[in-house]
């Protein structure tokens, strides 16, 4: 190093010092004039985060007297949005400070974008709360409280703007925080751990990045200082363990890896687990990572482990700890915020996808619609657009879940609509019903391994597309190879549900004029019987070659 | 390091853990990924998540270069090292018909040229192989329009995207669901800045094209900007190369990429000149400052 100029010699210790900084996740919601989007471009004008030739294509546009910058330029990035002058869509921004970098989702606040503000809402771990100090507790500010404390947001932090416009008035800010106070007391189980209340103005600079002379009555942090002292993380470390294997890794004979991103919990070699749904359980043999093999792994980090013993594991499967596991279950209660034009339709199957496990499932009943400005409880018997209401839900096949308000990311799920492919609903469960332990499989003379051992293939619920022809073909074919295949004339979801979850392959098959195949979430084109089997090979459901 | 601190990831732990996630996600659910490989800085830390994801098995889909013609050599070399040391499998395509007819910048403007030698390329590239899934290292801070964009962008049959049709994409839980002819573009290093990439090149010691390091190159000098002389048509009558100290700060094709006055020949030195930038690092490509917003009419039309 005794080459390098001075100026890089304190560059190392920078990095040095840089990779030891953590990551804060925030989403910024307010009204459309309440000034979101010149509140993120003050925080990124004020620390310095702005490049010159962007400041430079902002001169002298935008809505601001002359000489002023109009910050929010900064941020409105479509020209759909520069069109109209809304933010339509969730921005993401990063900035950082000597303390810790940050990613914003800015969010929009119109009321038809409330969806959005939920995307935005559902990563981050504090919620900026606009309300515009001219016009007090609006409707629409308490939506956006609504939807933070439904969405599971630790930390909100209500930034009362335009502070300048109210002559910086004390009894100003002191009435919208008594007000918002009654709201969020309102909310009940849902209510914010952490609340804070900031009086800036985003035009000027006040209480953005810097204290303020304005008001010598305010005695708190200014909103930075809050965004660079309150905990990054849900502390998720010392929870019970929890890993959604997304893709088991087998590079020879000798290795069988399960790959995924740790939800919650710290996991050491040794450690006993269990796969869910199937309750089978083992021990950690190694936890496996590119830059070698780890005692110990946390959450949120991506790991490879190995078991001790080679228990069936599959891609959808969630491997916890077996002392405190998750709800396996078929019927849950989620509270839904329902995201696609087309509203919900009862008992109208929807693919329901929860960590890396995609299952077919029905919106059974709707409990009540929650009106998020009021928050009274409405009766309801669907959801539109922007809409939100906790709902009975089944799953055709059994999922492993928690509760969100203990787990945000084996919580939660989204509906998607098969027809259209679009993301229908965001779900929270609030409640599960357990299924009986040990489908009759697990425990009795016969157990699911030998009865794959047997048949060559998992239990599995196939639809298929195409011609009369091709699902015969593929029911001959797959009757030849010895599998336990069955093609009901008419079943009901609930007896497909036990048949292929007591091992066996079912079948169904709709008329079209091209070939496709549904199996769990994966959908693909088929051009041939050989096609197929490959493709259920693939998916892990047919095992190996045929057997003669 | 207090208890606390020794269960908190930090930002580049984090935004690797998320990476490798949603490359794991992509790979599971989709019959026919490929990777855009672009040789630059960023797509070459995606390479290297992309070899952690899957450690120890093989990266399981190809690297994909749409190759204009009018990359630098040293790029060229790179690549298929790089492509080598891991492993994977490299395709390229060309849009060949667009360049035995000459297409270049010049001729063309830089929107036309763009279209055909990288747009065109790209689509027929993805069709030609089927692939669904495509793999690129854009980041959501290098422009305006990417920050709005999706870690899963949905494109249609002709490959287009519309940005107020997005799927909303909540918590980790990614929409994997396409028509047959549709496809999705896929951006692992959404979050990442571009601070956070060259922290990363160094943390991890990943190699990177040479062109990145200051040295001695012969530049045609105008004013400020400085244009390799990789194309000789890209000279003017008269105008002669000087030596100038100077490095890419990304890299494009040749005719098209500005180069900048630099000592820095080292990371570290990258780093710290990083630090003092008043230029975001896209100021020195000439094709995003076609007109207002014009990134995001390329991506509309197909363009990553």
């Amino acid at each position: 190093m005794a080459t390098l100029a001075p100026n890089t010699f304190s560059i190392e210790a920078y990095l040095a010092e840089d990779s030891s900084r953590d990551l804060l996740r925030f989403s910024t919601a307010g009204s459309v004039d309440d000034g979101k989007s010149t509140l993120i471009g003050r925080l990124l004008y004020d620390t310095k985060s702005v490049y010159e030739d962007n400041l430079k294509s902002i001169e002298g546009k935008g809505t601001t007297a002359p000489g002023v910058l109009d910050l929010a330029l900064l941020t409105d990035g479509l020209r759909a949005e520069r069109e109209q002058g809304i933010t339509i869509d969730v921005a993401y921004r990063y900035f950082s400070t000597e303390r810790r970098k940050f990613i914003i989702a800015d969010t929009p606040g119109h009321e038809q974008y409330t969806r959005n503000m939920a995307t935005g809402a559902s990563t981050a771990s504090l919620a900026i709360v606009l309300v515009d100090a001219r016009k007090g507790v609006l409707i629409q500010s308490r939506r956006h409280a609504c939807i933070t404390a439904l969405l599971g947001v630790p930390h909100v932090l209500v930034a009362i703007n335009k502070m300048d416009l109210v002559g910086y008035d004390e009894g100003v800010f002191e009435a919208i925080r008594r007000d918002f106070t009654a709201f969020f007391d309102e909310l009940g189980e849902l209510k914010p751990a952490n609340i804070y209340f900031v009086p800036v103005s985003a035009l000027t600079g006040d209480n953005v990045v810097h204290s303020t002379l304005a008001m010598p009555w305010y005695h708190g942090p200014s909103l930075l200082q809050l965004l660079e002292s309150v905990p990054a993380a849900d502390a998720r470390a010392d929870a019970p363990f929890r890993l959604a294997v997304q893709r088991v890794l087998r590079p020879n004979l000798d290795f069988r890896g399960f790959a995924g991103q740790i939800a919650a919990g710290t996991i050491r070699p040794g450690d006993a687990i269990m796969a869910l749904p199937s309750r089978r359980t083992s021990k950690v043999k190694s936890i496996v990572t590119f830059d070698g093999e780890l005692q110990q792994a946390y959450a949120p980090q991506s790991v490879t482990l190995t078991l001790e013993d080679e228990i069936d594991v599959s891609r959808g499967d969630i491997l916890v700890s077996p002392e405190s596991a998750s709800v396996v279950t078929t019927n849950l209660t989620a509270s839904l915020v329902w995201m696609d034009q087309n509203p919900l339709e009862l008992n109208r199957r929807y693919l329901l996808k929860h960590t890396s496990r995609t299952v077919h499932a029905q919106v059974k009943s709707v409990g009540y619609r929650l009106d998020i400005a009021t928050l009274e409880h409405q009766p309801a018997s669907t959801l539109t657009l922007n809409g939100i209401g906790v709902v009975e839900i089944e799953s055709v096949q059994p999922l492993a879940v928690d509760r969100y308000a203990s787990s945000r990311i084996t919580g939660s799920f989204v509906l998607i609509d098969p027809v259209t492919n679009a993301t229908a609903a965001a779900g929270m469960i609030r409640d599960a019903v357990p299924v009986a332990t040990g489908l009759r499989s697990a425990s009795g003379p016969v157990s699911l391994e030998e009865r794959a051992n047997r048949w060559r293939h998992s239990g599995a619920y196939v639809e298929l597309s195409g011609p009369v022809a091709f699902a015969d073909d593929v029911e001959r074919a797959l009757f030849v190879r010895g599998a336990a295949v069955l093609r009901p004339d008419t079943a009901s979801a609930e007896t497909m549900a036990a048949m292929s979850a007591a091992g066996a392959l079912v079948l169904t098959h709709t008329v079209a004029e091209t070939q496709s195949v549904t199996v769990a979430g994966h959908h693909a084109a088929i051009a041939s019987v050989d096609e197929l089997i490959k493709f259920l090979e693939v998916h892990d459901i047919l095992i190996g070659d045929s057997i003669h | 390091m207090s208890a606390a601190a020794a269960t908190t990831l930090t930002h580049l732990e984090l935004l690797e853990a998320e990476s490798i996630h949603i490359l794991r996600e992509v790979a599971s659910e989709f019959e026919r990924p490929v990777m855009l490989y672009s040789i630059g800085k960023d797509s070459t830390v995606m390479l290297r998540l992309a070899q952690k994801a899957f450690y120890p098995a093989p990266i399981p889909f190809p690297l994909l270069h749409i190759d204009t013609g009018f990359k630098f050599r040293e790029m060229i070399d790179f690549r298929d090292k790089m492509a080598a040391s891991v492993g994977a499998e490299l395709l390229v395509w060309r849009n060949e018909p667009a360049i035995a007819a000459g297409t270049n910048p010049i001729a063309l403007d830089t929107k036309r040229c763009c279209g055909l030698l990288k747009t065109q390329a790209l689509l027929d590239g993805l069709n030609h192989y089927g692939f669904n899934a495509a793999f690129g290292g854009a980041r959501r801070d290098e422009e305006k329009s990417r920050a709005k964009e999706r870690i899963y962008s949905f494109r249609d049959k002709a490959g287009q995207w519309d940005p107020k049709n997005q799927r909303p994409e909540l918590w980790n839980l990614y929409n994997s669901r396409i028509h047959p002819g549709e496809s999705i573009r896929v951006f692992p290093l959404s979050n990442w800045t571009e601070m956070d990439v060259w922290q990363y090149i160094y943390q991890e010691n990943i190699p990177i094209v040479d062109l990145y390091y200051a040295k001695e190159r012969p530049m045609y000098v105008r004013g400020e900007t400085l244009l390799p002389i990789e194309q000789s048509f890209v000279a003017r009558l008269g105008e002669k190369p000087q030596m100038v100290k100077s490095r890419l700060r990304s890299l494009g094709c040749s005719p098209c990429t500005g180069a900048i006055r630099s000592d820095a020949d080292t990371l570290p030195k990258i780093i710290a000149e990083l630090m003092g930038f008043k230029e975001s690092e896209r100021a020195n490509r000439v094709i995003d400052h076609d007109q207002e917003g014009s990134m995001e009419l390329k991506k509309r039309e197909g363009y990553f």
